[in-house]
């Protein structure tokens, strides 16, 4: 089991840790180290480069919200953001600690009594906000890979589907998520009715936006990678008379996998950057939300506050990105290929 | 007539742009249950094609295939191809992949454990039960190889189509591997249709060599009937006068009659006119580049 994990996490491991230990273990000591240097240093002198540029030039613009933060005061606010969302929990423990006291207090006068636990109704913290565009963006990237993976393989399989499939692919793949918006609104808000709903609305429209936009590049993908399975496979397969399901599941898949992946990783990172355009503009929560209420509030953090956010997107994307292919490596039967 | 297998005025039209190409015209070969036969010819000349009409993977424009009595209309497992690059499924190990056409072939009819055996059995067969828990990028290309083999005669197939099954490997292994074949096809007495470029291969090993004739519209030029008495020993033949006899025959027919299409133009007054025969008329210059793209050279003395 933890040998399974072990090599799951075998591509971080390369990167992390493989470049120290081969300093004991690699023949040439010397050499080694001077590798290890580089690899460490190049990047190290490139961010070094980057902050001073940044804080040189940042300190020159003047805007109406005063100049544009530097580093430190980019560092600080994601101090202070990560101090408002401890702050934020321990209210909230506060709040049913005295909740329950006081049933319990209830419950030592009259056993009947019955007792309520009121929900805690704080602002949503930057944290809280991370994790819902997160949990958003893998539900609409989720569904996604549900239709698309089973449709690519069956326009890669035939030819009648994929001509009659392959213009409305065309058509919709360069279509923005800001004009999917606003129909996703409107037709949620009048098929969705519920009285006691299970999912937020905006919670639907921002994960069916981001369905929207990550449907295309896993399909076209995946059609491609069908298309392309070597023609003596699928002579194979003839030769045995193999049922449709078992050609599929044992030759079609398995073959198309590295392209199917290639697909859901374009899907992916299209689908969180069109969650943020998309939170943004339709003020659901999220971290595109946390953006346009900073803009709006104008205060002399915000501008610093909203560069925090930007690191915490690409930084996000950045782990999603590495998610998928570890579970591509998982997945994949060759593991000697060279995945990245 | 009934012979085992029959090919019966077959002939293929490949649609091109530029009309329909001719490729067989009218081939007509019967083939006796248990004969090794030998297809042999040059490159572009239409083998693989023969091939894959008796698989059944390519339809004949006019003419057909007829098996035991029947039609051969699709591909099927009484016909088990080894393909020229193995074909196994690189994600299943040499023993998942002689599983998938055991489960197919036998499914209901064999239980759990015989299934098991019968591929340990068919693994054994050609000597590869030591790595039947390999994956194929795993095997050298002769291991390969025979597991192509051993999945093609766990469908107890009635006939074996093998296209240029040693072509790959290295004379060594390939020496190997006949012997091997040689050694299976007496056990099990299957009827084998093998297309090789080595004129030794198709001597050593066939009762019968069916020599080709040059594309388009390539025919049987020639059927030479192998009288060596089996079991073949490849050193002691070396000494047989028939054996070179042989061997001189096939030789004779692929250089002096039917001459790599390449080399055509600068001898062609020399070309050998009493021998040929209607169908192995000059190839049309047009046809030309399709066989410069393949290299028509003839693997005689390979490696
Ligand atoms: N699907 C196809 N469409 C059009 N032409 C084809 C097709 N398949 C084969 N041909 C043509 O038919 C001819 C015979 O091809 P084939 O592959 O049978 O040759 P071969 O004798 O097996 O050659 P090699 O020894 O190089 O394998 C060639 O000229 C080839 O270009
Ligand atoms: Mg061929």
């Amino acid at each position: 089991m933890t040998t399974q994990i072990l090599k799951n996490f075998s591509g971080l491991h390369n990167i992390l840790i493989e470049p120290f230990l081969r300093i004991f273990t690699g023949p040439n000591k010397a050499e080694e180290i001077n590798k290890l240097m580089k690899a460490i240093v190049t990047p190290l002198v490139a961010l070094g480069i980057f902050l001073l540029l940044w804080s040189a030039g940042a300190s020159q613009i003047k805007t109406s919200l005063g100049a544009v933060p530097g580093p430190s005061q980019v560092w600080e606010q994601a101090v202070n953001l990560l101090d408002e969302h401890k702050e934020e929990r321990q209210k909230e423990a506060a709040f049913y600690e005295r909740q329950e006291k006081r049933n319990a207090k209830k419950l030592a006068a009259n056993p009947d009594a019955t007792v309520k636990i009121r929900s805690y109704t704080g602002k949503p913290t930057y944290i809280d906000q991370i994790w819902t565009s997160i949990y958003t963006v893998m539900t609409g990237f989720l569904i996604a890979s549900l239709i698309a993976i089973p449709v690519g393989i069956l326009c890669g399989l035939s030819p009648l589907i994929y001509t009659a499939l392959n213009p409305l692919i065309q058509i919709f793949k360069p279509v923005s998520p800001l004009a999917w918006l606003p129909i996703v609104m409107m037709i949620v808000s009048a098929v969705y009715v519920s009285d006691d709903p299970m999912f937020d609305k905006s919670y639907l429209n921002s994960a069916i936006t981001v369905t929207l936009c990550c449907l295309w590049p896993t399909i076209i993908n995946t059609t491609v990678g069908v298309n392309s399975i070597d023609k003596d496979l699928i002579n194979v397969s003839k030769v045995l008379r193999l049922t449709w399901l078992t050609k599929v599941f044992k030759i079609v898949i398995p073959s198309s996998i590295p392209m199917m992946f290639a697909g859901l990783r374009v899907s992916l990172g299209i689908g969180w950057m069109v969650l943020i355009a998309a939170e943004m503009l339709a003020q659901n929560p999220g971290l595109g939300k946390f953006v346009w209420d900073e803009f709006q509030n104008g205060s002399s953090n915000s501008l610093a506050r909203i560069m925090v956010a930007v690191f915490t997107i690409g930084l996000v994307g950045f782990l999603l990105d590495r998610l998928m292919l570890m579970l591509q490596k998982s997945i994949s039967w060759d593991k000697s290929a060279v995945i990245r | 007539m009934d012979s085992y297998l029959e090919l019966s005025h077959v002939t293929i039209d490949f649609p091109t742009p530029n009309g329909p190409f001719r490729a067989l015209d009218k081939i007509k070969l019967s083939i006796d249950q248990g004969e090794f036969i030998s297809l042999i010819g040059h490159s572009g000349c239409g083998k693989s094609t023969v091939l894959n009409i008796i698989a059944g993977l390519h339809q004949a424009t006019e003419g057909g295939v007829i098996l035991n009595g029947k039609e051969v209309s699709e591909p099927g497992p009484d016909r088990a191809v080894v393909f020229q690059n193995h074909s196994l499924l690189p994600w299943m190990t040499a023993y998942e992949n002689v599983e998938l056409a055991v489960k197919q072939v036998f499914k209901g009819k064999k239980k759990k454990e015989e299934m098991k055996e019968w591929i340990e059995h068919n693994l054994e067969l050609v000597h590869m039960s030591h790595a039947m828990d390999k994956r194929p990028d795993e095997l050298s290309g002769g291991m390969k190889q025979r597991v192509g083999i051993a999945r093609a005669l766990s469908m107890e197939p009635k006939v074996m189509l093998m296209d240029e099954p040693f072509g790959a490997l290295d004379a060594l292994t390939r020496a190997h591997m006949q012997d091997s074949l040689m050694e299976i096809q007496t056990e099990l007495n299957n009827t084998v249709i093998m297309i090789t470029h080595d004129v030794d291969e198709a001597v050593l090993l066939s009762d019968r060599i069916v020599m080709m004739t040059n594309g388009p519209a390539a025919t049987i030029g020639e059927i030479l009937k192998v009288d060596l008495e089996r079991p073949r020993d490849r050193l002691a033949l070396a000494e047989v006068p028939e054996y070179n006899h042989y061997r001189a025959e096939v030789v004779r027919f692929l250089h002096e009659r039917y001459k790599n299409p390449e080399s055509e133009q600068e001898t062609d007054s020399g070309s050998n006119s009493e021998t040929a025969t209607a169908s192995a008329e000059k190839p049309a210059t047009q046809n030309k580049q399709e066989n410069e793209e393949d290299t028509p050279v003839l693997y005689a003395v390979n490696d």
